[in-house]
């Protein structure tokens, strides 16, 4: 038996209220770096230990730019939602889970749009 | 009606329990690896910070991230990236309904795992060789 009404069934949100609005949002995220992580190692490794002029000249490149700010949106995207279906499987104190919900998002926006920055100041040469 | 006292209600047979099996411990990393990934994402924006910053201080964080204890971390970072990368795929290629026969998830566990070291072993021979 189903105990919904005609509505909320129509509306086909279920209990969280949102659908599968979330798993599909993941798995779009994830089909994202599976294309954008190994662009990013590519890219981003054979600067770590380089010389500073040198990593801020390759900033300055366009595609290196655009690949570093796809790759960290996404996964700090990525990473909130990981983090929520995480914190929404073992918490299960109520103020302690939407603590947590709301502190994980708001570090992944925090360093996500941190790290979107430091590539634009670079990119447009600041 | 249910029992009100949650307390005396007998629970069925949790993790403890069972034998480690390559289907739970692939799934159980997966979590693993994602959840330890904030700590690398984190090295990164820093990484990024301080490029964008001056010379001096891209030197100390560079240097500390190039130091060997920061080749541990990066290194570990490397294999957990890839091990979540491999185990997401896996995820992806179920969500299309197939991959799902006990041989096949048993096979494809094993197939993730070595991927993971290869590609890892691969990258680091690539950058750092």
């Amino acid at each position: 038996m189903d105990y919904r009404t005609d509505r909320q069934r129509a509306l086909g949100l279920g209990a969280s209220g949102e659908g599968s609005q979330h798993w599909w949002s993941q798995r779009v995220s994830s089909i994202a770096l599976v294309i954008l992580t190994p662009l990013f190692l590519w890219i981003y490794v054979p600067l770590l230990g380089a010389d500073h002029a040198d990593v801020r000249q390759a900033f300055g490149h366009p595609f290196r730019a655009i690949a570093g700010i796809l790759f960290i949106m996404v996964l700090f995207h990525h990473l909130r939602q990981g983090l929520q279906v995480v914190i929404e499987d073992y918490v299960h104190n109520r103020p302690v889970l939407t603590a947590l919900t709301i502190g994980s998002t708001l570090f992944c926006w925090a360093f996500g749009v941190t790290g979107v920055f430091a590539i634009a100041s670079m990119a447009f040469g600041r | 009606m249910p029992d009100p006292d949650l307390k005396t209600r007998p629970l069925s047979p949790h993790l403890t329990i069972y034998r480690p099996q390559i289907n739970s411990v692939t799934s159980i990393f997966h979590r693993v690896t994602g959840v330890g990934l904030v700590l690398a994402a984190v090295l990164v924006v820093w990484w990024l910070v301080a490029a964008s910053s001056g010379a001096a201080y891209f030197g100390f964080v560079d240097g500390l991230l190039t130091s060997w204890i920061g080749f541990l971390v990066l290194g570990g970072s490397l294999w957990a990236l890839w091990y979540h990368f491999c185990t997401g795929v896996r995820h992806l290629v179920w969500d299309t309904g197939a991959g799902y026969g006990m041989t096949v998830v048993t096979g494809s566990g094993w197939v993730v795992v070595g991927a993971s070291v290869l590609l890892t072993a691969a990258t680091l021979l690539a950058f750092c060789a």
